[in-house]
């Protein structure tokens, strides 16, 4: 009797149509998809994107060249070459950061001393050719000077807020 | 009418005895572009539909990016398969592994010829339709082999073997349920086979739903929605495309030839569809009596089946090569074979529904 119901439940195909129950609910639920151009998924403050070096408020660089970053990078991917300016101080006159070999560790931020090299959320650049993805001092610079709000108020709150 | 008395008479001036003859051609031909261009199309947007809905039951949006909602792209899919290069491999058997993906896809365009869309709305009138209908949609198999067979490739030629012998093994399953459904309704022609299923007690109460065979005849309509889906190579029975795991007959295939293989396929599921609703589903009958009959029901019970095939194909994993088998032969056919000798009694009996 028990395989006559079983033979019975099996043609009416019960599984069958539970499994069919579990994809039909999921037509109608909210989708997972993030259109991207459009819409962005929520980054973290801790996020590691392209790399700033910062300024002093008066202007100065806060880089004095001590070469931790360069040390600690795993990847290998940052060159710094140290001259002493006008002043006598001691200062970067290259850095260099290969965005070919960078991994995003974040090392370099955490070296540093004086908080000069940070990693920013910003992750949306593309180049046409590899060799222009050596980030040079000059644009490093000026992706500081362009967030230095964003990298404030990250740094403050630290993973703290969103 | 007044028109057609001119053409007519215009027709003669430039033909003279010709005419009729010319008359009948033309008008056939102009009624095979009203089937088949609605069809094509038909199929470009099918494929919308299945990337959507599978999308949908997995949490994901499915195409959206060319036109609004997606709208053009199957345009963007055909316009990119036809810039493609056909590649013939070396050592193929060129006219035939050109002709295979033909032999797939006209059986599943020629069936259409007797497929009635509402009362008298048909092209060719048979009267051994359902004959027809086996007999051109068997041919397909004849693609299926000849697509392996011609590519010189052993990966296809053992693909295109496994799918020939599983649309060869559930063609048997279908056409013993075909059997089952000319027994009852006791005629070949669609038409008739329609029009018998609006009778019964049921549809003289009002609710011809349940007069229509998919009831009176339950395990074999359900071995026929089974046998469809395996015949057209859908997942869970898509052994012949297996993708990730097996590779089937059109492995050799690209460009057009390829998309030929793609239309073929949902060209066949509109049609087994269609067959599925005329032949268990009542056709273009209303479901209840109080709304008319027409042609819109038998396109929205098409519609239904195939987001039912889509359903299906986003629930259930592959199927083995041998169970496959084992439900075709093991399952199926005797199921079926049952079914006939039961349905054949109960029509003997004074108990007979279908009188
Ligand atoms: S993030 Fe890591 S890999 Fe990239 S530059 Fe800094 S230390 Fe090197
Ligand atoms: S960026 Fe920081 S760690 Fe690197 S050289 Fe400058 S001060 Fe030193």
């Amino acid at each position: 009797m028990a395989s006559m119901s079983d033979i019975f439940k099996s043609f009416m195909l019960r599984e069958l149509f539970g499994g069919m129950a579990v994809t039909g609910r999921a037509l109608f639920a909210p989708k997972a998809t993030v259109r991207y151009p459009e819409e962005k998924t929520p980054r973290s403050p801790r996020f590691r994107g392209l790399h700033a070096l910062r300024r002093n408020p008066d202007g100065t660089e806060r880089c004095v060249g001590c070469k931790l970053c360069e040390a600690t990078c795993p990847a290998m991917a940052i060159t710094i070459e140290i001259a002493p300016d006008e002043n006598g101080k001691r200062r970067t006159t290259r850095y260099d950061i290969d965005m070919r070999k960078c991994i995003f560790c974040g090392f370099c931020a955490e070296a540093c001393p004086v908080d000069a090299i940070v990693e920013t959320r910003f992750y949306e650049y593309c180049v046409e050719r590899p060799g222009d993805l050596v980030w040079t001092k000059d644009i490093l610079l000026e992706n500081g000077a362009l967030r230095e709000e964003e990298i404030v108020r990250d740094r403050e709150c630290d993973g703290e807020c969103a | 009418m007044i028109a057609l008395g001119k053409l007519h008479e215009f027709g003669h001036g430039v033909f003279g005895a010709f005419w009729p003859s010319v008359f009948i051609v033309v008008s056939t031909l102009i009624k095979i572009a009203c089937i088949v261009a609605p069809l094509m199309l038909s199929v470009a947007y099918l494929t919308l539909l299945e990337r959507k809905t599978i999308g949908g039951m997995q949490a994901r949006l499915g195409p959206n990016r060319v036109g609004p909602f997606g709208l053009a792209q199957p345009l963007a899919d055909g316009l990119k398969l036809l810039f493609k290069e056909i590649v013939i491999p070396s050592g193929a058997d060129k006219a035939v592994f050109l002709a295979a993906p033909i032999f797939s896809i006209a059986p599943a365009l020629a069936a259409w010829a007797v497929i009635p869309f509402d009362e008298g709305i048909v092209l060719a009138d048979v009267n051994a339709a359902l004959l027809y209908l086996m007999a051109v949609t068997s041919i397909g198999v004849y693609g299926v082999i000849l697509a392996g067979w011609s590519s010189n490739s052993r990966y296809a030629f053992l693909g295109g073997m496994r799918s020939a012998a599983q649309l060869i093994s559930y063609e048997i399953a279908m056409g013993l349920a075909l059997i089952v459904v000319l027994m009852v309704s006791n005629s070949l022609s669609l038409g008739e086979i329609v029009k018998s299923q609006a009778r019964g007690v049921f549809a003289q109460a009002g609710f011809s739903v349940f007069s229509w065979n998919w009831l009176s005849l339950f395990p074999v309509f359900v071995v026929y929605m089974v046998s469809i889906v395996a015949e057209t190579n859908r997942a869970p029975f898509d052994m012949a495309e297996g993708e990730s795991e097996i590779i089937g007959f059109h492995l050799e295939y690209s460009g057009l030839a390829f998309a030929l293989f793609y239309m073929a396929e949902y060209a066949s599921m509109i049609l087994c569809a269609t067959l599925a609703a005329i032949l268990f589903l009542g056709g273009w009958l209303s479901p209840f009596s109080c709304f008319p009959n027409g042609f819109h029901w038998l396109f929205a019970k098409v519609f239904v089946i195939l987001v039912f095939f889509f359903w299906i194909r986003a629930t259930f994993p592959r199927y083995r090569y041998d169970q496959v088998m084992r439900l075709g032969w093991k399952v199926f056919i005797p199921v079926v074979l049952v079914w006939m000798a039961v349905v054949a009694a109960w029509m003997m009996s004074p108990l007979s529904v279908w009188k």
